[in-house]
């Protein structure tokens, strides 16, 4: 599904991402760890096309396509989507206007017709359900004053709704209490099927008890060091970082 | 350059596409301004002895006054005798079919979802007598007398009405008011004219476009509403059609007159052209309106929304005499390109417990800019007057500018003012987390300026509020990238 090959990137003329290789085939659960400042959200943001972010070397294919070549709002519609570690306010932009006009763009790109308002509505129902947000925050503005919480759940919700292929989740796990953990996780776990791929960032082997992956990656300044199964997760938390820091000195 | 600076650079180098040219016989004075040109256009109108005079002495009075130059905007001198100050629009060339009128017009009147029928008067098509009998405007004027309820333009009721104009008009804006406001009352052409005696409810709101022969937009456009005690009416002054003038300089007066337990909600939403991408060629519209809450109870509303002209100087006010009388004023003003903005309103607060809310959204793009202007007065015997003023600016791009003027002046203790004033951008990391939703970013422009807008387009009346969606998505067009 994803294949990213030797891929460097700059910001500010800055390069953060120094040689990244991943595959990332379809039922697949990707977890990316790392110390902080190490690249992760970067690597996130370049999937997804944030114009700062500069591409100098490599590539990024997605379904067979040359992902790096689409505009981000094309990105979208593919089926590539970015939980946001820090989530933007849209003041005054309605939340539930806002999420039909996402998934409009998304079938309008393959060619289904709208999904009417009514249809909207109860399918939006379903799918606040999994992840138990109240009614009242889609009524406000997209994550206007929303607590951090909730803007967490908002970004898990707009998934379900957008039901992508590729889900990329950059740290959606921080910021949540025990009960938003779970309920977060279950509606991954919701999204998780054959045909589609997850690749979660996080800093905690918590979330991974819930969301299980099948690759675990340590990200260390801007590469790859160490991958391994759900067992490097429990190694990581046992050992912090420093050790695979230590593996990279003397591999170099 | 990231998408949203290319938005911006396309927003700041969209051109008007609405503006049309009608060429049309007209019966015009030489240019140039006298007391013998004043007597001939009241003549010409077949105005009443008084009318003459109040005209004169405006412009005797107009005479001994300045340009104000206050304004943040600037503009080349203004040479007034180079003005034609009289020019009757004669009969429309009729067209048999609206496949005979302007197809950008006619593309324009779609994209604003104006009703075939109504596009066809707009256009001046030839409107058959079978449907004529049945058309809105019969009816709905009908519907109006049996109501008691005046509605006409300001020619004919100064034939018609003569004394019921005579008590009111002048009677907000005195023809010694300001520079534009005395040259309007010397010269003004035409306008509207909306009476709505006691205890009546105007059943529908009442708009320019029900005018009949009023599709021709003057120069110098003088309207004048009142609503008697316990009445109620909304008029919408509709300028959504698209207006290209040969005329640079339009300077009209609105005066409405609310009397005990009476509401006036005056909702405006105004498209003129702007003027190239250099602003040559544009309108400069210097606008006196004001409202005067003059029973208790009574309520004035302004609600507009500005997306047009070259120079908009601007300031619709309530005067709030009547004791418990609410002011309110909803603006959006979107500038553009090289389109200059001085608007906002002024509260005078006379009447006891008498409140007022300012709620001012400007948008500027390209090299525009936008300046809020807005005054509170609480006079000394305004006790427990209130007023919550709140201004906020976006700015589109980063050459574009955004000012706020707020001028207060309390004169009784009791009163509470509050003001607020935010400037915001529409961040790169907004348009971003859009796009990662799959909207492009000139939809994501457009999600973004609908939202901040929210609050004034609610205050319009539904039809026009779509309207006044449309027109902002039309200025905002043009950036897919
Ligand atoms: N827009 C930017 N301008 C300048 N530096 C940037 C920018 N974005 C990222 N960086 C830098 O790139 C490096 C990697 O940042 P990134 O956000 O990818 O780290 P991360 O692994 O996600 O960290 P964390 O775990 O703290 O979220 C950091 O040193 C950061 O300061
Ligand atoms: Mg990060």
């Amino acid at each position: 599904m994803l294949e990213i090959r030797n891929l460097h990137a700059s910001v500010e003329e800055k390069e953060i991402l120094k040689g990244i290789s991943l595959k990332v085939n379809a039922g697949e659960v990707h977890a990316i760890m790392g110390p902080n400042g190490s690249g992760k959200s970067t690597l996130a943001n370049v999937l997804a096309g944030r114009p700062e972010y500069r591409v100098t070397v490599g590539e990024a294919k997605f379904e067979g396509k040359d992902l790096l070549a689409m505009l981000p709002e094309v990105r979208a519609r593919e089926g590539v989507f970015l939980a946001f570690q820090y989530p933007v306010e849209l003041p005054g932009v309605n939340n539930t206007t806002f999420l039909r006009t996402a998934l409009n763009e998304a079938r309008k790109y393959k060619n289904q017709p709208e999904i009417s308002a009514g249809a909207f509505l109860s399918m939006l129902k379903k799918k606040m359900q999994v992840v138990e947000m109240p009614d009242t925050l889609l009524s406000r503005a997209v994550n206007e004053g929303f607590s951090g919480g909730e803007k967490k759940r908002n970004e898990i919700l707009q998934m379900a709704v957008l039901e992508p292929k590729l889900a990329i989740l950059d740290e959606t796990d921080s910021g949540l209490d025990i009960d938003a953990l779970r309920i977060v996780a279950n509606g991954v776990n919701k999204l998780r099927a054959k045909d589609n791929a997850i690749i979660v960032v996080t800093h905690y082997q918590r979330l991974l008890n819930y969301i299980v992956p099948d690759f675990v990656h340590v990200l260390y300044n801007g590469r790859i060091v160490k991958s391994g199964d759900k067992e490097l997760a429990l190694e990581l938390e046992d050992k912090g970082y420093d050790w695979v820091k230590d593996e990279t000195v003397t591999a170099q | 350059m990231s998408n949203s600076e290319l938005t911006v650079e396309k927003l700041a180098n969209e051109q008007y596409k609405y503006g049309f040219v009608t060429e049309i016989e007209t019966d015009k004075l030489p240019k140039g301004l006298n007391e013998d040109v004043i007597r001939l256009i009241s003549e010409k109108k077949n105005e009443p002895a008084w009318m003459t005079e109040w005209r004169l002495k405006a412009y005797k009075h107009w005479l001994t006054m300045k340009e104000p130059h206050w304004s943040n905007v600037k503009y080349n001198p203004i040479d007034y005798q180079d003005i034609i100050y009289y020019s009757a629009p004669k009969k429309k060339p009729t067209l048999n079919s609206l496949d005979d009128a302007d197809p950008e017009l006619v593309k324009a009147f779609e994209k604003l979802g104006i009703p075939i029928e109504e596009q066809k008067r707009l256009a001046g098509v030839a409107v058959d007598a079978v449907f004529d009998s049945v058309s809105v405007a019969t009816t709905f004027k009908e519907k109006l007398s049996e109501l008691g309820i005046i509605f006409c333009s300001m020619s004919e009721a100064l034939q018609k009405y003569p004394e019921l104009v005579r008590k009111y008009l002048g009677s907000v804006v005195p023809y010694t008011d300001n520079f534009y406001a005395s040259l309007n009352s010397a010269v003004f052409s035409d306008g509207s004219f909306a009476f709505v005696p006691k205890g009546v409810r105007c059943p529908m709101e009442l708009s320019t476009y029900f005018r009949i022969n009023a599709s021709e937009t003057g120069q110098f456009e003088r309207t004048l509403i009142v609503a008697e005690e316990g009445a109620y009416v909304s008029y919408l002054e509709g300028c959504t059609a698209p207006i290209r003038d040969t005329n640079q300089l339009h300077a009209a007066v609105v005066e409405l007159v609310a009397l005990d337990n009476a509401e006036i909600k005056y909702s405006t939403v105004q498209n003129w052209y702007p003027g190239d991408k250099d602003g040559k060629g544009g309108i400069y519209n210097f606008v006196t309106k004001r409202g005067a809450c003059r029973g208790i109870n009574s309520k004035i509303s302004w609600t507009q929304v500005e997306t047009g002209s070259a120079i908009t100087w601007k300031y619709p006010s309530c005067i709030l005499q009547g004791d418990n009388s609410v002011g309110e004023f909803y603006s959006v003003a979107m500038t553009n390109n090289m389109q200059q903005a001085d608007t906002g309103t002024k509260m005078i607060h006379i009447g006891k417990n008498t409140r007022s809310t300012i709620i001012s959204k400007g948008i500027s793009a390209g090299r525009s800019n936008n300046s809020y202007r807005g005054q509170v007065r609480i006079t000394k015997k305004a006790d427990n007057a209130r007023n919550y003023s709140q201004c906020d600016s976006l700015l589109i791009g980063d050459k574009c500018g955004a000012h706020t003027f707020p001028y207060l002046e309390t004169n009784n203790p009791t009163a509470q003012v509050e003001h607020e004033a935010t400037t915001s951008k529409i961040g790169t990391d907004q348009i971003f987390y859009l796009n990662q939703r799959g909207i492009s970013t000139e939809d994501a422009v457009r999600l973004i300026v609908n939202g901040y807008c929210k609050e004034v387009f609610k205050q319009l009346p539904m039809e026009f509020a779509v309207e006044a969606t449309r027109l902002l998505s039309m200025s905002l067009e043009g950036s897919v990238g």
